[in-house]
């Protein structure tokens, strides 16, 4: 029941869906290249042609074609009903709100809180273009945070995955890399990070594990426990600061849980620089996760 | 001999507005040499356009004093405003200014007019769009573009870019949309706790003109009669969205409701400035807040991501270029009342030239902050204190 509403607030980088649908995957075959910006500007597509009930509304949407191009293409195709501008205001998730009835109330403080921090919170971090159609259970709002500098980046998707009903479950993360040594456990971009780290470590015989969380709330605990269980060590890798970051509570979770007796070695976070974003360019690189950080890290907690 | 004194004498009977400085430029060649800076008118009335009132009995003249020497001292910073503006252009489509990167060409009258009604111990708070506002408000154009392009030179140390920049009793340079507003009215919440007789302009866009937090400032600064100027650069378009389609109301100088509001030509640098001074008096009384909105247009897209034509016309662009350009309309005032040459203006824009090319320079020579710089300037006065790194091994210093 309830409106579907897809919801975009380019400013703060926040994409609300809900939806009401179950849907199914199907086969599979040859890749294609696809970057984020197109993966999204086509799930979208899909689900506004799927259901005469989806609309999108947000700050240049429409005309625009998106204040980053996300939305090209989909005023021309379904006009001023399905896709609308909003002038600008921060809080219009009570516009939202308004709309979907039942999900509202728990959701629209957190959204509150969304919406004035924008670099501490995410719920789902798409950014890899597999990652691009969603979810359905029953009427539930979800933020989708998308890491503006990905849009561009091409992935190769197959076609099982290009089909219009294929979909990613919510609350699921994914082992990206399979591995025996440690654990590296992260989202968004430091995913890619994580990847090229683990590329430069298997030469030197150390195999990781990444996982990629993909949904930040609900926490896929189960695959990160299992993932530590199986390696002994743990790193968790994201660009936010470390105080009470995504990584401080994986840990904590850890700490918690059954795989804490697997543990050989403390966990450990690699984050941001615990700083304000600086502007130049020298200083921004060295206030988010390198790879050489991560690569550092892993190598210390295994006591090489 | 003939010749000259029929062009010379139609140029001050001011015969074609808009042919005077062509005409003028004719007779230049042969005139100057022969003129000295005592010919020249030491001032002029000008007929100033009516502003619109809202709850206002009165409101500011009708005509404005202009001095020869104010009106080359708006002339070469409106010129030094655009060539700025169109410098970092240039700039950007060289990827030497990366980031974000918000041009204000064709809006220099309303940085340069505020700034001619207020004094530099007043404040003034503004948005993202703030480059004149740096420069108005005591920056330098070598900080300014330094800042630009993230060197150690930049007026915030190459750590805050386009969208942070501050100078004395100027706090920036602000991303979030409308929100520099409330924090306007703090700055006037001190300046009325201090009793300082200063007081606080706060300007926001037609865009931001919606947002809810400025009409709970509103509510405040009128509750407590904090001595704040709201000002609402209305260029027509909130990114690529128009007012018609943005606001339900686009009379922007009456959203205050019960707060006094005037409807001011943002493209008259007199204008503009009659009517800070007006709205600055009307602070200083005591009265409370005032609302300006300054109609004006940017010639650039929103952003450097923004061509800037895809929701609005090449002509619509090109005819107010034409019309109502604020350096030309300045240019033409002077010229066609004597109080400047075309020569000396010409010397200006050359000068201006040099300075912007001078800065360039240095913003793309100085280099970049220096690594141990990293994690300072987080606080002021404090003692030095460890920052966490991208690793827990990374032990950084954090110096004010």
């Amino acid at each position: 029941m309830g409106f579907m509403v897809i919801c975009s607030l380019y400013i703060n980088k926040i994409s609300i869906l809900l939806s009401s649908h179950f849907c199914i995957l199907t086969s599979r075959m040859s890749l294609f290249q696809v970057n984020v910006r197109d993966a999204l500007n086509h799930a979208m597509d899909e689900e506004l042609e799927r259901d005469e009930r989806v609309f999108l509304l947000g700050e240049e949407v429409a005309q625009y074609d998106g204040a980053y191009k996300v939305s090209r293409g989909l005023w021309k195709k379904y006009g001023d009903k399905r896709i609308i501008d909003t002038p600008i205001t921060e809080v219009k998730t009570n516009t939202l709100a308004g709309v979907q009835s039942q999900h509202n109330i728990s959701l629209s403080q957190y959204f509150e809180l969304a919406c004035r921090h924008l670099s501490s919170c995410a719920v789902t971090m798409v950014t890899r273009a597999n990652q691009k159609p969603f979810f359905c259970i029953s009427p539930q709002t979800v933020v989708f945070l998308e890491n503006e500098l990905m849009y561009g980046v091409p992935f190769e998707l197959s076609e099982e995955v290009m089909h219009k009903d294929f979909v990613v479950p919510i609350g699921k993360a994914k082992v990206e890399r399979q591995g025996t040594h440690i654990s590296l456990v992260s989202h968004s971009r430091c995913v890619g990070f994580c990847l090229d780290a683990a590329a430069v470590l298997a030469k030197e015989g150390v195999e990781c594990e990444v996982v990629n969380l993909r949904t930040i709330r609900p926490l896929d605990v189960e695959t990160i426990e299992a993932s530590v269980i199986k390696t002994g060590h743990l790193v968790t890798v994201e660009g936010g600061w470390p105080q009470y970051g995504v990584g401080a509570e994986i840990c904590a979770r850890i700490m918690e849980g059954p795989a804490f007796n697997y543990l050989d070695a403390p966990a450990v976070r690699v984050t941001g620089v615990d700083i304000p974003m600086p502007y130049a360019k020298i200083l921004e690189d060295h206030s988010v996760p390198q790879i050489k950080d991560i690569i550092f890290s892993v190598k210390k907690v295994l006591n090489m | 001999m003939q010749k000259m004194l029929t062009i010379i004498s139609n140029v001050l009977r001011g015969s074609a507005r808009r042919n005077g400085a062509q005409v003028v430029s004719e007779a230049a060649s042969l005139v100057v040499a022969s003129r000295s800076y005592a010919d020249f008118t030491p001032e002029a009335t000008f007929d100033i356009k009516k502003v619109d009132l809202h709850r206002l009995e009165e409101g500011p003249p009708l005509t404005a004093t202009l001095t020869r020497e104010e009106g080359l001292k708006y002339y070469r910073t409106m010129q030094t405003i655009r060539r700025m503006e169109l410098k970092a252009d240039q700039l950007y489509k060289q990827k030497i200014i990366r980031g974000f990167c918000h041009l204000s060409d064709g809006q220099e009258a309303c940085a340069v007019g505020i700034e001619g009604g207020i004094t530099l111990s007043d404040h003034l708070i503004t948005a993202y769009r703030a480059h004149g506002y740096t420069l108005t408000r005591g920056g330098t154009v070598r900080e300014i573009m330094a800042e630009l392009t993230g060197r150690r030179g930049g007026i915030a140390k190459g750590k805050g870019g386009s969208m942070h920049m501050y100078t004395k009793n100027f706090y920036g340079g602000n991303g979030i949309v409308g929100a520099q507003v409330p924090l306007g009215a703090g700055v006037a919440l001190a300046c009325k706790y201090l009793g300082n007789d200063q007081l606080c302009v706060s300007l926001y866009g037609d865009g931001a003109a919606n947002q809810g937090q400025i009409f709970e400032t509103y509510n405040m600064s009128s509750l407590w009669k904090l001595p704040i100027i709201f000002i609402c650069e209305n260029n027509q378009y909130a990114m690529g969205t128009s007012v018609e389609r943005s606001a339900a109301s686009t009379e922007y100088y009456k959203r205050g409701d019960y707060i006094p509001g005037i409807r001011v030509d943002g493209m008259d640098v007199l204008c503009v400035r009659e009517a800070t001074k007006f709205a600055a008096d009307h602070c200083r009384s005591g009265k409370g807040p005032i609302l300006m909105e300054l109609q004006t247009y940017r010639y650039h897209g929103h952003s450097m991501s923004d061509p800037g034509v895809s929701y609005r016309t090449r002509e619509e662009i090109q005819e107010v270029r034409s019309k109502s350009d604020p350096i030309s309309m300045l240019k033409d005032r002077m010229l066609i009342n004597n109080m400047a040459s075309i020569e000396e203006l010409k010397e200006i824009d050359i000068a201006v030239r040099k300075e912007i090319e001078d800065a360039a320079q240095f913003a793309t020579t100085d280099p970049e902050p220096p690594l141990d710089d990293l994690c300072s300037h987080i606080f002021a006065n404090d003692q030095p204190f460890e920052v966490r790194g991208a690793t827990p091994w990374t032990k950084l210093t954090s110096t004010s």
